[in-house]
């Protein structure tokens, strides 16, 4: 059987037909299969859909009990049958409950990676290496100048900023599904000990994390906080709160973001950041290229982000790679910015 | 070196002068000799060694990479020495090689634990053949084993590879503390790197650019080769770092300006005496700076407590103010110097100024291009400023000048105690002396009231100044009994500029600022009516970020919020229609052509100096305005 048979790139999705299903769906379909519960590959309105327990429990707090028709919960390593395929769910180390779906048809496995990171997060189950024949990855760093390195060393960074400017609020933009929560145990790992600000848009997800087992310390509102009293402190925002009206409360905020796109200075500067963090929930150019060849996968298909670089790359190792094109994914950051003005009001 | 990039790193994004000062001393403060003295002299440009051309650095990174992923990333960042900083590979001298067909490095069981990011990682040996070409390659590779696990260990390993940000305390850098294969050489400190590169042969150079680059993590590298071309553009003057310097011991930044060009690289004796630990260093250098004087702006109410006996005018010329020293060596030779009005050493920029220069003395004065006995404007100066080279043609076309305004110094005597009016005496004889058409006397401005002196400056051209009146941009008054202070000294001296040009112009877009100003809009792009294809337009004349309250502030970004039809990240399109907008009165003092800008003209330091909510915006000016005023300007570049 062809892979293409198995999983096929439509304008809804990559749409499994043996197995009745899409996977991320960008448009509501009859059944959705889910990786991970950002807004770009979990949105609402779908049939039934298939996603890990923490994934389903995200897209409730985020679009309300009646997100879906149906729902089913999967954990890793368990596998079953929709239509004609096995589905397999292995974790992928992005964010909590975020999973690489593997689809069996006959002797064929293809593994949908979803975003994936293959770098150590203590919110999340680590990346799981699973052999296949067709692998599909991502490609949001997928140029060589992307090298995240250690982010324990960028939250020394942070620290060392807050230490030299007491009297200054650090601001760190950061998603508030995924990255705020590594970047809070990050700091508790630091040995920071003293209470961490949220932004609004932050509590709820912050809180499920929490409620998941996953220790963070204490945690204070921004909000009915005193100016003054925010001397010396760390907040987590939104991206876009960090640039917003909203900083005013603040006293004369150090604006850091913790993303991988920090590496490249224009882009850090672009957005009026001053302390820029490198860290990421995707895996790095190393990270990419050391998961494709690890999984064994003689064919590579890349989605959203730096398609070239990497198809490529795939090509000098003489691995078959083709670029895949879905549209609607990557744009975490859009999203963030509709939930930050959310809370805002 | 590593300490040293984390620094440069870090000013690069900080938009406020006092932390950037708050950086640098704490650099100085934590990081010890020479490394710091190093860091100063980079800071200041006090290192010279020859710089490495770009083509050097492809050169380098084209062996070591795939020339397609080479493009595709130099594309993405934009920057040579950034993407070369950033693709590097890592460690692993021969890792590019096998882009190139070379067979790839033998395993070995050492290779790549300096450089694991993870301890659930190690060498992969999967037996699956295709994979195995690939995994030769890579450095890290993904346990195989962890697949049934889910349950790997996720603790940093210990062995964290590429330090990025912390440091340690007490030194550049960080190898003794942190477990590496023996392998790899520590990462070289930034003395390493000075001294190293003092030396070096040309052949030399790329050899160990590479060795280095090896051994630096990602923003050592980009230090490293912002460094080594010469171009570190972190927005820090050398005023700045010495300021910073000077804050270290509580020192006033003077001080060090005084003794600075005695002073060598690492500045071992400096920081001794800024650390308390020694005498301050003596300033043995013939042709020292002394701190300059400077006016404060006068105000229509400052006259009535002012008595016009008590002072001497002179033109504002609208050059850039110098300090010309001249003094004996050792050996009997004379030195000749030009400083900035902050102490910075610009000698180098104006070679053909110095054979002027050979008398020992120290003249305060106004630099300038005197074009066949006519002073040019300062559109026309500005052709020699900032040159790194300058050619015999740029000497030629723009001869340049001193217009002596005082001396502070003549031979061996300090002349600055004594007033204005008697180191006015001892200035004319000094010029009379020298003798050389390059250096003259900047003109007093005769008047006996303060209406007098109001008819001069509306009218300098027939106030004595004649043709060069185009080049005097006000008058300043000397008390005849005032001392050559340093600083601002409150009631010696008063500038009085001429009046701004004024315009009224359009709000069309507004940019977010930086630092305290990220969350106003406080950048703006404006623009006059022009006739277009479709009638009127507006187009764009200029961009200004200050000179309004923080209240208008606040009223303008209410406004740009309210009335944006379009955003673009940090830009919005603010409605500027013939009925709907504001208008912006703006001052400005010159103008220029400039094929830059649509409009064809650029504007010389304009601020905002009125909002006229009253004025609709049909009535805001029109290009053909600006074109007027600028043709007299634009004619004299040109001759």
């Amino acid at each position: 059987m062809r892979p293409q048979d198995i999983l096929l790139p439509t304008a809804a999705g990559l749409c499994c037909k043996p197995g009745g299903f899409h996977i991320d769906p960008v448009r509501p379909v009859e059944r959705a299969v889910i990786t991970h519960g950002h807004s770009d590959h979990a949105r609402a309105g779908h049939g039934a859909v298939l996603a890990t327990q923490e994934t389903l429990d995200m897209m409730r707090l985020r679009y309300g009990e009646n997100f879906a028709g149906t729902t089913q919960a999967i954990r890793y390593g368990e596998e079953i049958r929709l239509g004609d395929v096995k589905v397999k769910f292995h974790p992928a180390g992005h964010v909590l409950g975020s999973a690489q779906i593997a689809v069996t048809c006959k002797d064929t496995c293809i593994v949908a990676s979803g975003d994936y990171k293959d770098a150590p997060d203590p919110t999340c189950a680590p990346f799981e290496l699973v052999p296949c024949d067709v692998f599909i990855t991502e490609a949001t760093f997928g140029l060589p100048v992307f090298r995240h390195g250690d982010a324990a060393d960028e939250v020394k960074k942070l620290l060392a900023s807050v230490e030299l400017f007491p009297e200054r609020a650090h601001l760190v933009g950061a998603y508030s599904l995924g990255k705020a929560q590594r970047v809070i145990a990050l700091l508790r790992a630091a040995g920071y000990d003293t209470p961490i600000y949220l932004h609004g848009a932050m509590e709820t997800i912050t809180h499920y994390y929490q409620s998941r087992g996953i220790a963070l310390g204490e945690l204070r509102p921004v909000k009915g906080t005193k100016k003054t009293d925010l001397a010396g402190t760390i907040t987590l925002a939104p991206p876009s709160a960090t640039s917003d009206i909203w900083t005013r409360r603040f006293p004369d905020p150090v604006t850091a973001f913790a993303s991988g796109w920090m590496r490249v200075r224009a882009r850090a500067r672009q957005g009026g950041v001053e302390l820029p963090l490198v860290i990421s929930d995707h895996a790095d150019w190393d990270g990419l290229t050391a998961t494709i060849a690890a999984t064994g996968a003689g064919e590579i298909w890349v989605t959203h982000g730096q398609e070239d670089a990497l198809v490529h790359w795939c090509k000098t190792k003489g691995l078959a790679a083709q670029p895949l094109d879905l549209v609607g994914y990557g744009d975490e950051e859009e999203s963030e910015t509709q939930l930050a003005s959310e809370a805002e009001a | 070196m590593n300490r040293f990039a984390q620094l440069l790193d870090r000013l690069a994004y900080e938009p406020g002068r006092n932390n950037k000062l708050r950086l640098i001393t704490g650099y100085f403060r934590e990081v010890g000799d020479p490394d710091r003295g190093y860091a100063l002299a980079a800071l200041t440009g006090a290192l010279s060694f020859k710089h490495a051309k770009p083509g050097l650095i492809r050169d380098l990174i084209a062996a070591r990479t795939d020339p397609v992923l080479f493009g595709l990333s130099y594309d993405y960042v934009g920057d040579l020495s950034e993407t070369v900083a950033l693709m590097w590979p890592k460690g692993v001298v021969n890792d590019g090689q096998s882009f190139l067909g070379y067979p790839p490095p033998p395993p070995s069981p050492a290779r790549g634990e300096g450089v694991q990011r993870d301890a659930g990682r190690r060498e992969s040996d999967t037996s699956n053949n295709k994979s195995e070409a690939v995994v030769s390659e890579t450095v890290t590779v993904v346990d195989v084993s962890s697949r049934d696990a889910g349950t790997a260990s996720t603790a940093p390993s210990p062995l964290t590879g590429e330090g990025q940000g912390g440091g340690c305390p007490g030194g550049d850098d960080s190898h003794h503390l942190r477990p590496r294969n023996h392998n790899h050489p520590p990462p070289p400190t930034l003395t390493d790197v000075v001294t190293t590169l003092r030396t070096l042969g040309k052949t030399e150079l790329p050899g160990q650019l590479a060795r280095w680059l090896d051994e630096l993590d990602e923003t050592g590298r980009w230090a490293l080769l912002k460094l080594v071309t010469g171009a570190l553009r972190i927005g820090v003057s050398a005023r700045l770092a010495k300021t910073a310097a000077a804050a270290l011991g509580d020192k006033d930044p003077h001080e060090i300006e005084l003794i600075w060009p005695g002073l060598v690289p690492p500045y071992l004796d400096l920081f001794a005496w800024l650390e308390g630990r020694a005498e301050k260093p003596v300033n043995r250098d013939p042709a020292p700076f002394r701190p300059v004087m400077l006016a404060h702006a006068i105000e229509d109410s400052d006259f009535q407590s002012l008595d016009p006996a008590d002072y001497v005018a002179e033109w504002k010329w609208d050059g850039i103010r110098v300090q010309a020293v001249a003094g004996r060596n050792d050996r009997g030779h004379i030195t000749a110097r030009l400083y900035s009005r902050t102490g910075e050493d610009i000698t180098g920029s104006f070679p053909d100024l110095v054979p002027s220069l050979h008398l020992p003395g120290a003249i305060d004065g106004e630099l300038l291009v005197v074009r066949d006995g006519r002073v040019q404007s300062f559109n026309v100066l500005q052709q020699r400023l900032n040159r790194k080279v300058v050619s015999p043609k740029l000497i030629k076309d723009f001869p340049i000048h001193l217009r002596a305004y005082d001396l502070l110094g003549d031979d061996e005597n300090d002349l600055r105690e004594l007033p204005f009016a008697e180191r006015r005496q001892h200035l004319e004889t000094f010029i009379k002396k020298l003798g050389d058409s390059r250096i003259d006397l900047s003109p007093t401005v005769p008047f006996d009231s303060w209406d007098a002196l109001t008819a001069a400056r509306a009218d300098p051209a027939s106030a004595g100044a004649g043709e060069d009146a185009e080049a005097v941009e006000g008058v300043m008054l000397k008390r005849r009994d005032a001392p050559y202070l340093p600083g601002r000294p409150k009631g010696q001296w008063w500038k009085w500029k001429r009046d701004p040009h004024i315009i009224d112009a359009v709000l069309m877009y507004a940019q977010r600022g930086h630092g305290k100003r990220s969350s106003y809009y406080s950048d703006y792009t404006f623009g006059v009516w022009t006739g277009g294809e479709g009638g009127d337009e507006l187009v764009p004349v200029g961009k200004a970020y200050f000179g309004f309250t923080d209240e208008e502030l606040l009223e303008i970004d209410r406004f740009v919020r309210r009335n944006t039809t379009e955003k673009f990240g940090p830009v919005r399109h603010v409605v500027h229609e013939p009925d709907k907008g504001l208008v912006l009165e703006v001052a400005f003092e010159g103008l220029q052509r400039s094929p830059r800008h649509k409009s064809g003209v650029a504007m010389r330091f304009p601020r905002i100096s009125r909002l006229r909510w009253d004025k609709p915006p049909r009535e805001a000016d029109r290009l053909e305005t600006l074109e007027k005023m600028l043709k007299a300007e634009v004619a004299e570049i040109e001759a």
